[in-house]
């Protein structure tokens, strides 16, 4: 019997490492295509590893480390490719090695999630075997998979036990509809949980306006915190002069509600700062949402901008890459409200929170925001 | 779906030389294409075949792309002449349950149209909480079973009012290549057989041309061009792209105004080139799809949902009320023939079929007018809200609302006539097609086909 089995295992490696040799030039030059690669040559690049077949999957995997977005969906591509064409010839894809791909988390999590939906097609049992690992891993998909578990798991428990499986599906969970769920149950139980911190809202901000944007004319306007940040410093304003002061938001979801908390100017900006401070450099997401336009700077660069109003917010509407410094970082957002007057064109709000790559907080290391 | 197979280019020839009965053959013409002539009549006499050869090498290369006849498929929003009309084509006008030749799953969601070109029939559709992965599915048309499947991560903004998603603008080919367009701003284009050709990340290009409720311009394609047309209040453009190479012919800067109307075009006629015709708040503008040249412009305003159409060299626009519109003889210039003030389309894009303009506003209902005198002939509630833009053929219009009923109205200049209606019982927000005598809608959750089984019109 342990011979059929070995006979079996070894008929099973030849069958997943073919003679040919993996194209690492082709994999190479797909990972990165950039917006002025020819388009021809990554065709060409595709064909043959597509044509070279199973010897490529775990090669087209591994090249989406650090692939350009671009080169990552062609890789992507060559991979569904001979997926399929192997799924078509009645041959099963090498699950040993994907699954091991799958694990080894210092591969690319855009990667590691390919490989499991393919594979998951010839193994239903792969989500049973791997998820539940994967609570707090760097694709969202992944954590998603694995809180839907727990909570499936929760909902079918009592007492003190579906508490602590709600407590262990709010570790990994990063999407508003699932964190939704627990909070209330989690509520239900007398266990409120706080949500500012846990989606990494930053709450505590200095703010200064209004400053005049009649007819939109203040969004490309230099007004002075654009030049020098000087807490103690006051600037004549659309109506009177203006100071910084300090505002919180008690808002679960990070809200700071300027009409509300000040008053809605109607043709006026404002300026918010905070600072961050991170304990290295790193990369991080900004996740913005705001009815009104925007600008937004990180140690005094401007990241991102955009003359909008109105067209509906959200919570992560914009996503913006940062790079951290360590230390102090010092974040400035000027947002500015127009002059509409429809009932749907009041808002004058903006909430901020700082994630990873999987949408998980990035908490402040300092006392800002802790 | 587990045995599903792909139908080899090979085996398209083979289906179409061989055809499956005389109906749907008739608008095939042999063609040169992939190096071979493909002849695809048996009825066509030689000589007949001969000289629609030389008419179409005759022909600029976009009329080739988009002769009448190759009317059988449908191959972009609103069909091959982006004008909802599927000629010559017999389609059930008794809807139910046994007129469904086959239902198939779907992957995602999408407010995008089916297209049909062949025996393939294109969805596209996005998915995943952030509705960040991309799908481009081919189906055969015969049984419904996936031909291929492949997906892409989106590289620009997902954002999008609920109702709509990111997969919201149609899918379009030129019969070699599709063309997949999604409100993030990516543009995909592969071949027939799911192989990638290019890939055009545009959001990364122009970051903010997006809006938080969503994009759902559709490309054209006229000729060796694809035409993307993306326009927000924060950043606008429209761009040529080359079909081959995927490289940007011409970009143009556009109105900073939010806009979810989709490019029309007025084929070439008459010595005159095609033009793709731009609609923004501010008006129409007629582009040379090849160079991004203005030929002229119409700025008397226009909607920013509902599109322009286009039907026997009259230019049908939703601007106040509805605005028909003619080229001059010499193609520089437009002239105005009559504007309908008491008409109003809302989200479904206008059509003519019969000389009759059909519009429907945002009680759902439906409203017939003359195309000769602009006076509206009569009005007809229909039963719910509509996006989906009606498709008209053979003297019948066929609606589905967004509550998923689908109502065939006969029309004539005196009155329409529900003459059947089917509950599909699911949300439909997409724009039918028509090919080979059958009907294709797709919901969030299923593509449907239409046909009559018995083969009885």
């Amino acid at each position: 019997m342990k011979y059929c089995s070995a006979t079996l295992v070894i008929a099973g490696l030849i069958s997943i490492v073919p003679v040919v040799k993996s194209d690492d030039a082709s994999v190479e030059l797909l990972r990165s295509v950039r917006r002025e690669t020819n388009s021809t040559a990554a065709r060409e690049a595709s064909r043959k590893l597509a044509a070279d077949g199973a010897v490529n999957l775990l090669p087209v995997l591994r090249g989406l480390q650090g692939a350009s977005a671009l080169g990552g969906n062609w890789l992507r591509s060559v991979f569904e490719t001979i997926a399929s064409q192997e799924t078509r010839a009645g041959r099963m894809l090498p699950a040993g090695l994907l699954t091991e791909f799958i694990q080894d988390t210092g591969n690319a999590p855009a990667a590691r999630r390919l490989a499991y939906e393919w594979l998951l097609r010839q193994d239903p049992a792969l989500e049973h075997n791997l998820i539940p690992g994967l609570l707090e891993d760097d694709h969202p998909d992944f954590r998603r998979d694995a809180v839907a578990l727990l909570i499936d798991r929760a909902k079918s428990s009592q007492g003190d036990a579906a508490t602590q499986l709600y407590k262990a599906a709010l570790r990994g969970a990063v999407h508003d509809d699932q964190v939704t769920v627990i909070t209330e149950a989690l509520e239900a139980a007398g266990q409120p949980v706080n949500l500012q911190q846990h989606f990494g809202f930053l709450s505590k901000w200095n703010i200064i306006g209004p400053f005049d944007n009649r007819e939109m004319k203040g969004y490309a306007t230099t007004y002075p915190p654009e030049v020098t940040l000087d807490p103690d410093a006051t600037y004549d304003g659309q109506l009177a002069r203006v100071s910084w002061q300090t505002i919180t938001s008690d808002d679960s979801y990070g809200l700071v509600d300027i009409a509300q908390q000040i008053k809605n100017y109607k043709g006026s900006l404002m300026y918010a700062v905070t600072t961050f401070h991170s304990p290295g450099k790193r990369q991080a997401e900004f996740r913005l949402g705001t009815p009104n336009a925007w600008k937004m700077w990180v140690n005094s660069k401007l990241v991102f901008e955009r003359e909008e109003y109105h067209r509906t917010t959200r919570m992560d509407q914009y996503r913006v890459p940062v790079a951290l410094q360590a230390g102090e970082n010092t974040i400035m957002l000027k947002v500015c409200q127009n002059e509409q007057e429809e009932n749907w064109a009041q808002k004058y709000q903006f909430q901020l929170r700082v994630v990873d790559s999987s949408g998980a907080a990035v908490l402040s290391s300092g006392s800002t925001d802790e | 779906m587990s045995n599903t197979k792909t139908t080899s280019h090979e085996n398209r020839t083979y289906k179409k030389r061989m055809g499956t009965g005389a109906r749907r053959d008739r608008f095939r013409v042999p063609k040169f294409c992939f190096g071979v002539w493909r002849t695809a009549t048996s009825q066509l006499r030689t000589h007949q075949a001969l000289t629609l050869v030389v008419i179409t090498l005759m022909l600029p290369v976009h009329t080739a792309v988009f002769s009448p006849l190759d009317a059988a498929d449908w191959r972009q929003f609103r069909g091959t002449f982006a004008n909802s009309v599927a000629v010559g084509e017999s389609l059930p006008t008794q809807l139910s349950r046994s007129v469904i030749a086959w239902q198939t799953d779907l992957p995602g969601r999408g407010c995008s149209g089916p297209i049909v070109i062949g025996e393939q029939v294109i969805v596209t559709a996005s998915s995943g909480y952030d509705d960040d992965r991309l799908h481009i599915i081919s189906m055969d048309t015969a049984t419904g079973q996936q031909q291929w499947e492949r997906t892409f991560q989106a590289t620009g903004r997902t954002v999008s009012h609920p109702k709509m998603c990111v997969a919201t603008p149609t899918p379009a080919s030129d019969e070699e290549r599709i063309y997949a367009f999604y409100s993030s701003n990516d543009l995909i284009c592969t071949d027939r057989d799911g192989h990638l050709q290019w890939y055009r990340d545009l959001g990364k290009e122009f970051p903010n041309a997006s809006n938080t409720l969503g994009m759902s311009s559709s490309p054209v394609v006229i000729g060796s061009t694809v035409v993307v047309q993306v326009e927000s209040d924060a950043e606008s453009f429209a761009m040529g792209v080359d079909v081959l190479s995927g490289e940007s012919k011409w970009t143009l800067d556009r109105p900073r105004m939010a806009n979810w109307s989709s490019p029309a075009f007025l084929p070439a006629e008459k010595g005159q080139p095609a033009l793709v015709l731009l609609q923004s708040l501010s008006g129409l503008t007629a582009v040379n799809p090849d160079t991004g040249a203005e030929r002229w412009n119409f700025t008397d305003e226009a909607a920013v949902v509902p599109s322009t159409t286009v039907s026997n060299g009259h230019i049908i626009v939703p601007s106040n009320g509805l605005t028909i519109l003619r080229p001059t003889a010499d193609g520089t210039s437009y002239e105005t023939l009559q504007s309908t003030r008491n008409v109003r389309a809302s989200t479904p894009t206008p059509l003519v079929m019969d000389k009759m303009f059909f519009v429907i506003n945002g009680s759902g209902v439906l409203s017939a007018g003359s195309l000769n005198t602009g006076e509206r002939l009569w009005q007809l509630r229909l039963h719910g809200q509509f996006s989906s833009t009606p498709l008209g053929s053979n003297g019948h219009l066929f609606c589905f609302s967004e509550q998923g009923t689908a109502t065939v109205v006969r029309t004539n200049l005196e009155s329409g006539e529900i003459v059947s209606e089917l509950d599909l019982m699911e949300t439909i927000l997409s724009s039918p097609a028509a090919a080979n005598d059958a009907l294709f809608v797709r919901s969030d959750q299923h593509l449907w086909k239409f046909a009559d089984l018995d083969g009885n019109p």
